[in-house]
C-alpha cells in the first residue's frame, strides 16, 4: 500500500493523536503524519476531513476520513486484521476494555484537564482528588484485567493500554503543576510499573512528546483557556 | 448448549435502558427485566455497577456490563443473528461516530435546554437544532432506517428521540424537531415507532410528562448552585447509563 494511502492528521501535544499512531505502529502500517498547529487557525485539510468537530486526530485512509481517536483505533484493528489484535477476542473482555476507555475519556480526562484549567486553589485541589480517585479505580481494573500479565491487554499492548497510556506524559505535566506524584508506589504500584513498560514500548516511545516541551505547551494552553473564559460573552 | 441467563437492570423511562431492550428483542434474546429505583439504589445495582452506579446494567451468565454503548456492542458480538452494526469497517466507524456525536450534541443538548432558562436555554436549543440538522443530512438517501432496511445500531442509539424528545419539548416549552424542517427524521420516527420491538412497549406519555416536569424543576433549582467554576453547566443528563 502506498505511503500516502494512510495519513494521520495530528498535533504533537494531543494525547488523542497518540492513539491512532500507536495502533498503526502495532499493526506495522506505514503512514504519513501531518502536523496541525493547535494554537493557530485550523487548516483546510482538517476542516474538510472533520467538518463536524474540526478536531485532531483524523485518520485518512485513501479518501475516507475517520474521526474520534477510539473509533479510529477500532477501525485500524478491524481493517488490518492480520496484525496483532488491539481489542481482545472475547466479547466480555472487549466490553471491559471499552468500558474503562469510556471512563477514561468521559470522567478521568476532564478531571485531568480540570487541574490544568483550574482558576482557584480549591478547584485545583478538587480536580487533583478526582484524578487520584480515578487512578485508584484504574489500578484495581489493571489487577483484574491484566491477570498478572504486563499490560491491560495481556502480553501485548491493547486498546485500554493505548487509551490510558496516551495520557502518561500529560500526567507528568499535571504532577508538576500539582507539585505531587499522582502515580505512586503506595496507591498505584502496578500502574506505576505499567507506565514505565508502556512508555518504553517500541510502538510508543518515538511518538510520546517530551515532558519539558509539553510542560511549556501546558503553560501556554492554560493561559489561552483562562483568557477565553475571561472574555465577557 | 448451557442455558444462558440474561438480566437487565433498568429504569422505566430511561433512554439508555430502552436501547438495550430494543437490541435484545431484535436479537430474540430472552431476558429478565429488573426495575431499579434510581433515586433509592439497590445493593444489587451498587455491586454490579460500582463505578457509575447507573442503569442499564446487563448481566449475562453472571458477568455485568454497564454503559449502553458498551452493552450494545457486547450484545452484537455475543448474539450474531440480526447484526446491529454494519459489516464494513468504515460504515461501522461512521455509525459509531454519529452515535457519539448525537449523544453529546443532541441528547445532552436537549436535556440542557430542558433544564435551563433564558439565554442559556436559547443557546442550548440552537446548538441542539444545529446538531439535528447534521443527523437529518445523514438520513437523506437512506432506505427505511439508518441501518438500511432494518433497524441497526444508530437507530437504536437515536431511538429515544421518537418517544422522549416530544415529552421534553412539551415540558420545556420548546421546539427542536419542527417536522417541516426535519422531514427525514420525522418520517424515520414514524417508522421506528411502528417497529414491532418498539410499538406499544413505550412508557405512558402522561407518566413521562409528570416525571420530566419534576426532574427539570428539581435540576433547574440546583443548577445555579451547581455551576462549576469553569462556567460549565453541571446539569445532570438522564444518563441513567
Amino acid at each position: 500500500m502506498a505511503l500516502s494511502d494512510v495519513k494521520v492528521l495530528g498535533s504533537w501535544p494531543s494525547p488523542f493523536v497518540l492513539r491512532p499512531r500507536i495502533a498503526l505502529h502495532l499493526k506495522s502500517v506505514n503512514y504519513e503524519y501531518i502536523e496541525e498547529n493547535l494554537l493557530e487557525s485550523k487548516s483546510e485539510l482538517l476542516l474538510k476531513s472533520n467538518p463536524v468537530f474540526k478536531k485532531v486526530p483524523v485518520l485518512l485512509h485513501g479518501d475516507k476520513p475517520i474521526c474520534e481517536s477510539l473509533i479510529i483505533v477500532q477501525y485500524i484493528d478491524e481493517v488490518w486484521s492480520s496484525g496483532p489484535s488491539i481489542l481482545p477476542s472475547d466479547p466480555y473482555e472487549r466490553a471491559n476494555s471499552r468500558f474503562w476507555a469510556a471512563y477514561i475519556d468521559e470522567k478521568w480526562f476532564p478531571a485531568l484537564r480540570g487541574v490544568l484549567a483550574a482558576e482557584s486553589e480549591d478547584a485545583k485541589k478538587a480536580a487533583i482528588a478526582q484524578v487520584e480517585e480515578g487512578l485508584v479505580l484504574l489500578e484495581e481494573a489493571f489487577g483484574k484485567l491484566s491477570q498478572g500479565k504486563p499490560f491491560f491487554g495481556g502480553d501485548q499492548i491493547g486498546y485500554l493500554d493505548i487509551a490510558l497510556g496516551s495520557f502518561l506524559v500529560w500526567l507528568k505535566v499535571i504532577e508538576k503543576i500539582s507539585e505531587m506524584k499522582l502515580l505512586t508506589e503506595a496507591k498505584t504500584r502496578c500502574l506505576l510499573e505499567w507506565a514505565h513498560r508502556f512508555s518504553s514500548h517500541v510502538a510508543v516511545k518515538d511518538v510520546m512528546p517530551e515532558a519539558d516541551k509539553l510542560a511549556e505547551f501546558g503553560v501556554k494552553l492554560r493561559a489561552k483557556i483562562l483568557k477565553a473564559r475571561a472574555i465577557p460573552k | 448448549m448451557a442455558t444462558e441467563e440474561v438480566k437487565l437492570l433498568g429504569f422505566w423511562v430511561s433512554p439508555p435502558v430502552f436501547r438495550v431492550k430494543w437490541a435484545l428483542e431484535i436479537k430474540g434474546v430472552k431476558y429478565e427485566y429488573i426495575e431499579e429505583d434510581i433515586f433509592n439504589k439497590s445493593t444489587l445495582l451498587m455491586e454490579l455497577n460500582p463505578v457509575h452506579k447507573k442503569v442499564p446494567v446487563l448481566v449475562h451468565d453472571g458477568k455485568a456490563i454497564a454503559e449502553s454503548f458498551v452493552i450494545l456492542e457486547y450484545i452484537d458480538e455475543t448474539w450474531k443473528q440480526n447484526p446491529l452494526l454494519p459489516q464494513d469497517p468504515y460504515q461501522r466507524a461512521l455509525a459509531r461516530f454519529w452515535a457519539k456525536f448525537a449523544e453529546e450534541k443532541i441528547l445532552r443538548g436537549a436535556w440542557n435546554a430542558l433544564c435551563s432558562q433564558g439565554e442559556e436555554k436559547q443557546k442550548a436549543l440552537e446548538q441542539t437544532i444545529e446538531a439535528m440538522e447534521k443527523i437529518e443530512g445523514e438520513l437523506e438517501g437512506k432506505e427505511q432506517f439508518f441501518g438500511g432496511e432494518s433497524v441497526g445500531y444508530l437507530d437504536i442509539i437515536l431511538g429515544w428521540i421518537s418517544y422522549c424528545l416530544p415529552v421534553w419539548e412539551e415540558v420545556g416549552s420548546m421546539q427542536i424537531l419542527n417536522p417541516l424542517k426535519f422531514p427525514a427524521i420525522t418520517a424515520w420516527i414514524n417508522r421506528f415507532l411502528n417497529h414491532p420491538v418498539v410499538k406499544d412497549k413505550l412508557p405512558p406519555t402522561d407518566k413521562m410528562l409528570v416525571y420530566f416536569h419534576q426532574r427539570s424543576k428539581a435540576l433547574a433549582s440546583t443548577s445555579h448552585g451547581n455551576r462549576a467554576e469553569n462556567g460549565k453547566n453541571k446539569n445532570k443528563t438522564p444518563r441513567t447509563g
